[in-house]
């Protein structure tokens, strides 16, 4: 397709602004002023709103397509929480902090105030804050908090560990606080092993992070115990709430002796990823950081009213701009609201359901590494159709022919030529049957045609692109 | 309560025979009974109809008639209605990140596209594909100047919005850097000053085009200073302003970043909208962040995939140039459908009438008994108030009669509890600003 840029036409002009009707005003000087007016289109309002509208078709999302993408909680997006945002659109950000302004702005702190506390509940936390925008930023946040933890208590700490298993964004962020990174590997039972973390640890220790269940979709049942451990060296227990969904109402981090966790409201909270965002990442924690806590801070008065919090001394300052990305908070709070106690029971409960059933029936016609009932996600490997020389990304590729987004391939790391699904709830038994019968498709392929595989996707705009051109070539934008 | 689980009893009763279990409880038989939550105090689930109702009421305890003369990053601009049509088509809003590129080429060229119009507004040669906000991305560009330098003294301009100084000092806490702050001098960059802390252990100067007081500065000889040294310059830009003010590019920026709301994101009380990161080729590799690029397919037509992806952190861990993964994707989407719909001569007039409106205002204004302004400073759509009284007094009493009349630059900086900074923008009409000034006058007496 066209670019946008490729489709400007000379004095074509899309929308216009009111007269403005106040006296025209000094030039600037000229050496402020730009030499040339920026390149942008010149383009009807017709012609926009078709190329985006032929733009947003070719993509594959959850309103169009199964999304088992694993790791990702690609659940379906209800529209009420959008239009629950909307209703938030007008309202500034700066006047909540202006003299008297707290008093213009008192929906958006309660609702801050209210999710804040819901989200505690639910996992075991004494207070949350949402400041972070996305899952990583909550990552980094939860990290610094512990830094200040340590800083605070004289504590000379040095590392933090992760399983080999985490998410590559777990010791990106403890990279970005500072801290050298120790990787675990993972034992022949699916979890990180916890022989070589006992042999691990030690008093320099700041943190140890971990998701629950992890990467592999399991939950580890050594877990309080690795909690025990850490605690006894003074380091912090962190958790990666990228699979909360699993776990609703059946266990709470907090309980089990974590005392850090972020959330992705974009994954367990029902809000969209938006093609790769916004998200919002929440960062919970026990009480005894809670005076680390990113400012502004909403608190609720004596009298019911809500105001911004006078900061603490302690806090490590702020992370964003204002109170995170409130128009997913919002969406995040109603699907709160909407699904309640026994909804958000039941969405992990179908979730691990959903998971286990997409497993059940798969694991004949791929080898599992970790035969054992899954949580909400299975990893499988395509090392028997490597045999015929068929890759994970060839029968990725022939999903997304047969109108399927493929599940997230090769991660976890550990787990050669991984396939990693995650049906989420919201699918029902008809879509992940067609999806079973289309994955029973390609393992057969692979061993009687593997070429229809190594070719596809053949049914989409484009076929297979170069990657490595794009890397070497770096054309990243339109030059003129 | 609508939980949106499709499956019917009998189909569950059907799934659990399949795997082989006799009911749900059994799937979570592996957690150790210790370990099961101690409490799930969550209200009671609700209609899609009482929910809305719930939020509804919530929106409806925050002020609506406000006229906003406030900005700090946040700007109360038109939104064409096409932009909210577009982007909430859900082909872009419930897809991923689009790791598939074959079935993602609409989020990746609309990303491509983007980067393309960061580029042209901005005369920089690569762009991300977005960051958080404008804050963040701040504090990333300055992480960004001390990898390509391996130096870690930053130079701070104070006039850079405080709320951004704030976020970066939080980012360089567990750091080994050096922070100096310039004071401002006459509301602007004290480039002298500024030129003495260059040392060759200077990894940038940081400054913020219109500054947080509104002043706009000529940056071309402080970055030839920079660069004579090693350093490198970065510059916090306000989007809207570069329809008229010279591009980064042509004043020798080695690092742009900004916060994109203005482009087509609502003001939804803080977020989400977008940062955005431009710099110059040779820098592409110490970008932050996800990057689109143009390639071929198998068949040599054109397409678009994420590359670079070396320097992220789902290959590179904890060597990755930053560990954001999710960014602000749709918003930025969001942007460029805001510049395609206003295109090359809209994207002007919308700098010229913000700076029209704010200089009549200022005239307005600065006839008001009382009130001066430092004249000698060009501006764009922001300027500082000097009034004979607190700040905060004459606000709040302004807010009495629905005027969010500017920001009290008291709570920011020192010593400065009778200064106002004031905004206005293509939105704010002469009426209103007629008003400010009338409403002004009247509680100055």
């Amino acid at each position: 397709m066209e670019l946008i840029f490729e489709q400007s036409v000379k004095g074509r002009k899309g929308v216009s602004f009111p007269v403005d009707n106040t006296s025209e005003a000094a030039p600037l000087p000229k050496e402020l002023l730009r030499e040339e007016k920026a390149e942008l289109p010149e383009l009807s309002e017709l012609d926009v709103v078709r190329h985006f509208t032929k733009l947003s078709r070719l993509n594959f999302s959850v309103d169009t397509n199964f999304y088992p993408l694993g790791s990702c909680t690609m659940k379906y997006n209800a529209k009420g929480f959008e239009e629950a945002a909307k209703l938030f659109a007008p309202f500034h950000p700066m006047l909540s902090m202006l003299p008297e302004g707290e008093k213009l702005s008192q929906g958006s702190l309660e609702l801050i105030f209210e999710t804040e506390k819901l989200l505690a509940e639910i996992t075991g936390m004494d207070a949350v804050t949402l400041q972070p925008m996305a899952g990583a930023h909550g990552e980094m946040t939860g990290c610094m908090l512990i830094a200040a933890y340590h800083k605070a208590k004289e504590n000379k700490k040095k590392y933090v560990i992760v399983p080999d298993s985490s998410h590559g964004t777990n010791p990106a962020s403890a990279a970005m606080v500072g801290y050298e990174i120790i990787t675990i590997p993972t034992a022949a039972y699916g979890d990180m092993d916890l022989d070589a973390f006992k042999a691990t640890l030690n008093n320099e220790v700041a943190a140890i992070m971990m998701t629950c269940p992890n990467t592999l979709g399991l939950f580890n049942p050594y877990v309080k115990e690795i909690c025990d451990l850490a605690h006894s060296v003074d380091a912090l227990v962190y958790y990666d709430g990228a699979n909360l969904n699993a776990i609703m109402g059946k266990v709470r981090p907090g309980d089990i002796g974590f005392d850090v966790i972020h959330l992705n409201l974009h994954k367990t909270f029902g809000t969209p990823h938006g093609s790769g965002g916004p998200g919002s990442g929440p960062v919970g924690v026990k009480e005894s950081l809670v005076k680390f806590f990113p400012s502004p801070r909403v608190k609720k008065n004596g009298d019911s009213s809500f105001s911004i919090a006078k900061e603490d001394k302690s806090s490590i300052g702020s992370v964003s701009n204002f109170f995170g990305n409130f128009g997913v908070i919002v969406k995040a709070y109603a699907y709160i609201l909407q699904l309640g106690r026994e909804g958000l029971i039941e969405a992990s409960e179908q979730a691990v359901l959903n998971a286990n059933y997409i497993m059940s029936r798969l694991k004949e016609y791929y080898d599992l590494p970790y035969n054992q009932i899954c949580m909400h996600e299975c990893v499988f490997s395509a090392s028997r159709q490597m045999e015929s020389g068929i890759h994970a990304i060839d029968i990725a590729k022939y999903l997304i022919d047969r109108k399927i987004h493929p599940p997230t391939v090769y991660f976890p790391l550990i787990v050669k030529e991984a396939i990693m699904i995650e049906p989420t709830e919201t699918e029902s038994k008809e879509t992940m049957d067609n999806f079973i019968e289309i994955m029973i498709e390609a393992a057969k392929l692979a061993e009687s045609d593997p070429d229809i595989l190594r070719q596809a996707p053949l049914k989409t705009p484009v076929s297979r692109l170069d990657e490595t051109k794009a890397a070497r070539e770096q054309n990243v934008c339109c030059v003129l | 309560m609508s939980n949106y689980n499709p499956n019917t009893p009998s189909q569950q009763a059907e799934m659990l025979a399949t795997i082989g279990v006799s009911s749900i409880e059994e799937l979570f038989k592996v957690i150790p009974q210790e370990l099961k939550a101690k409490s799930f105090d969550i209200p009671k689930g609700m209609s899609e109809f009482e929910m809305l109702d719930k939020i509804n009421s919530l929106a409806s305890a925050n002020s609506k008639d406000i006229t906003f003369f406030i900005g700090g990053s946040f700007y109360d601009h038109y939104i064409p209605a096409a932009v909210d049509h577009l982007a909430n088509r859900s082909e872009f809003y419930t897809a991923y990140t689009p790791y598939q590129p074959e079935c993602s080429q609409g989020t990746l060229q609309a990303l491509y596209e983007y980067q393309t119009a960061i580029c042209r507004l901005t005369g920089m040669e690569v762009s991300n594909a977005s960051l958080y906000d404008g804050a963040t991305a701040l504090a990333e560009a300055a992480l960004m100047a001390i990898r390509i330098t391996g130096r870690n003294r930053l130079i701070l301009d104070d006039c850079v919005n405080p709320i951004y100084k704030r976020v970066l000092e939080t980012y360089l806490a567990n750091h080994d850097v050096e922070l100096i702050t310039l004071e401002p001098l006459n509301f602007s960059l004290n480039k002298e000053a500024a030129i003495k802390e260059l040392n060759n252990n200077s990894a940038a100067i940081i400054v913020q085009t219109p500054n947080f007081f509104g002043s706009i500065d000529n940056l071309k000889d402080i970055a030839a200073k920079a660069h004579e040294n090693g350093a490198l310059l970065i510059n916090s830009v306000y989007p809207v302003s570069l329809g008229l003010l010279a591009t980064p590019a042509e004043m020798g920026v080695d690092i742009v970043v900004g916060d994109g709301q203005s482009l087509g994101n609502p003001l939804s009380f803080g977020g989400p909208a977008f940062g955005f990161i431009a710099t110059s080729k040779k820098h592409i590799r110490n970008i932050p962040g996800r990057v689109v690029g143009e390639t071929v397919d198998k068949e040599g037509r054109r397409g678009f995939v994420l590359t670079l992806q070396a320097r992220e952190q789902h290959i590179k861990r904890h060597k990755a140039t930053s560990n954001i993964c999710s960014n602000q994707s749709l918003c930025a989407l969001r942007g460029l459908i805001f510049l395609s719909l206003i295109g090359k001569e809209g994207f002007v007039e919308m700098a010229r009438q913000n700076r029209n409106r704010a200089e009549y205002a200022k005239s307005l204004l600065s006839r008001v008994k009382g009130v001066s302004i430092e004249d000698s400073v060009p501006t764009f759509n922001e300027f500082v108030l000097k009034l004979p009284k607190s700040a905060s007094e004459v606000t709040a009493a302004l807010l009495k009669k629905g005027i969010a009349a500017g920001v009290p630059l008291g709570s920011y900086y020192k010593g400065m509890d009778n200064y106002l900074l004031v905004t206005v923008t293509e939105k704010r009409t002469k009426k209103e600003i007629e008003l400010l000034a009338e409403e002004l006058g009247r509680t100055l007496v």
